[in-house]
């Protein structure tokens, strides 16, 4: 087993913070797992990219040039990354920014408008939470509940006044996207 | 403590020098390896330690230089352009047969260049340590836990033979985050190595430490001694992994960040009806000849995948000596070539044999 996911946003809305949970996650599992960050160096609006890869063994090589899933957060996002994800792959797209038209029919796309989602919940920051929440219900590498511990162990003591939020927006994504598949 | 941890390369790398007692840092801050100093600056006042931000790469590697000399476990790190200023610092060490770690997260050159990851300095690390009939000893991880692993073992190796050891990576490695597992961290040595300065004790002769031999004969002498370390390490510290097929067609040798992506490539290509199998050198000085010798028998052809224009390439051929052809794969600058591009590359080898 190797589950390879990509995502890509701009800086700010915590491609990255998304990817280390889910890799936390992934180890809590008793998986084998690297993330691995490109990013430039402007801390908001600039591109932020992670893969994460999961395996039963070795994990081999951190990078994919056709991964099988994206998390993509933005229009650029989709425009950039869309045309490489693997035939028949999974890509779970924030239509809060990107919409709901999309240029391929060979794969399986989870659209989640996760701004607007988290707007409701009272967290703006919180759109990684729930694309990710979305990302873990419909692919069986890790369980929600996985994700929400990992969400606790990675998120500093200091921070941990944001948990429910985050929490809350794990759970709401993850809805989402089973309303979406059903 | 058998748990596992999530690390990226930078800070396993700091960790792993720390546990094994290393005590003084002396560094300048460069792109990607920025972490390092920062965890040594964090961590070592914890456990008594010394952390300097010297005011250049010259200035930090002759703080190395320094303590070395007083047999203590030192450090420094920094990136291809910051290695390049401490190279006449390192050649002075080797000559006079001094240990040290130093620690090179290769970015895109030549120049300043940029912060993606680049295998480019491989001549940098097995041939130089500036001037003179000397090398660093070499290793290079390719995980976040072999970063800790190796960092470790390199105190050991370089005391063991008198010479500076080089742990060569580059940025993916350094950034990227992965589960480690760690040991106690263990006190610095109480005593020092024969060989130390340090004030002189009732009835020990005076310890000099120098790399000034105005005497031709004697500088032959030194130099043949250090020579014959390095065949001890030949010996002793030949270091390499193999994954693949059994019985291979195509052979790939590649280290580091790109063994991990050709880890991928091999498996793939075996898969798709290609016998693929990988050897992978850990140590490359000294360098596994051996083992890529006996597969070049026995392959049709060697795929050599690097990050750079063609410099590791020149090892595996002067190993293979023509039993086989070998093909080059690069990708430069900073930019890094996929997995399936590699895999790719295989069957099209195969496709042409």
């Amino acid at each position: 087993m190797r589950e390879e996911v990509y995502m890509a946003g701009m800086g700010g809305q915590g491609v990255l913070l998304a990817g280390q949970i889910l890799t936390q996650a992934a180890m809590l599992a008793g998986l084998e797992v690297s993330w691995f960050p490109l990013y430039s160096p402007e801390v908001r609006g600039g591109r932020a990219t992670c893969t994460v890869v999961a395996a039963d063994e070795e994990v081999g090589s951190p990078a994919a040039g056709h991964p099988a899933a994206m998390i993509l957060m933005d229009k650029i996002a989709v425009d950039n990354h869309l045309g490489r994800v693997k035939s028949g792959g999974l890509v779970v797209v924030n239509s809060s920014l990107a919409g709901e038209e999309f240029s391929r029919d060979d794969l399986r796309i989870v659209p989640i408008p996760a701004n607007d989602i988290a707007t409701e919940l009272g967290g703006e920051r919180a759109v990684n939470m729930v694309l990710l929440g979305g990302y873990v219900e419909v692919t069986e590498l890790v369980t929600l509940e996985a994700t929400e511990q990992a969400l606790r162990e990675v998120i500093p003591q200091r921070h941990h006044s944001f948990l429910p939020v985050n929490v809350a927006a794990l759970q709401r994504g993850a809805q989402c996207a089973t309303n979406q598949i059903s | 403590m058998n748990e596992r941890k999530l690390m990226s390369g930078n800070e396993a790398t700091a960790e792993g020098a720390i546990a094994v007692g290393c005590r003084y840092f002396f560094g300048y801050p460069i792109t990607p390896q920025n972490k390092i100093p920062e965890y040594m600056s964090e961590h070592l006042p914890e456990v008594g330690g010394v952390y300097v931000q010297a005011e250049s790469e010259v200035a930090a590697i002759n703080m190395v230089y320094g303590a070395a000399s007083t047999g203590a476990y030192v450090m420094t790190t920094s990136s291809s352009p910051g290695i390049s200023l401490m190279q006449e610092g390192l050649s002075y060490m080797i000559g006079s047969e001094l240990p040290g770690v130093v620690v090179n997260m290769v970015r895109g050159g030549p120049g300043l260049g940029n912060i993606g990851p680049a295998q480019s300095d491989y001549w940098l690390a097995t041939r130089g340590a500036g001037h003179g009939d000397g090398r660093c000893l070499t290793f290079a991880p390719f995980s976040v836990q072999e970063l800790y692993d190796w960092t470790g073992r390199s105190f050991t190796i370089a005391q063991t033979y008198r010479n500076p050891v080089m742990i060569l990576a580059d940025a993916v490695l350094a950034n990227m985050i992965e589960p480690c597992r760690m040991h106690e961290r263990r006190e610095h040595p109480k005593q020092p190595p024969d060989w130390a300065v340090g004030g002189v004790r009732e009835g020990r002769p005076r310890h000099i430490i120098n790399s000034l031999y105005v005497d031709l004969p004697e500088e032959e002498q030194v130099n043949l001694r250090i020579a014959r370390r390095y065949e001890q390490a030949a010996t002793e510290e030949v270091h390499f992994a193999e994954y693949g097929h059994e019985e291979p067609q195509i052979l790939v040798c590649a280290y580091g960040i790109s063994a991990r992506i050709c880890q991928t490539a091999v498996q793939r290509a075996t898969e798709a009806g290609v016998p693929t199998r990988l050897v992978r050198p850990i140590s490359l000085f000294p360098f596994p000849t051996d083992i890529i010798a006996q597969w070049a028998d026995r392959v049709a052809k060697i795929l050599v995948v690097e990050l750079s224009m063609g410099q590791f390439v020149e090892d595996v051929r002067l190993a293979v000596e023509g039993r086989c052809p070998v093909e080059l794969m690069s990708r430069t600058g900073g930019m890094m070539m996929m997995p399936e591009e590699v895999t790719d590359r295989i069957v099209q080898m195969a496709q042409s044999d």
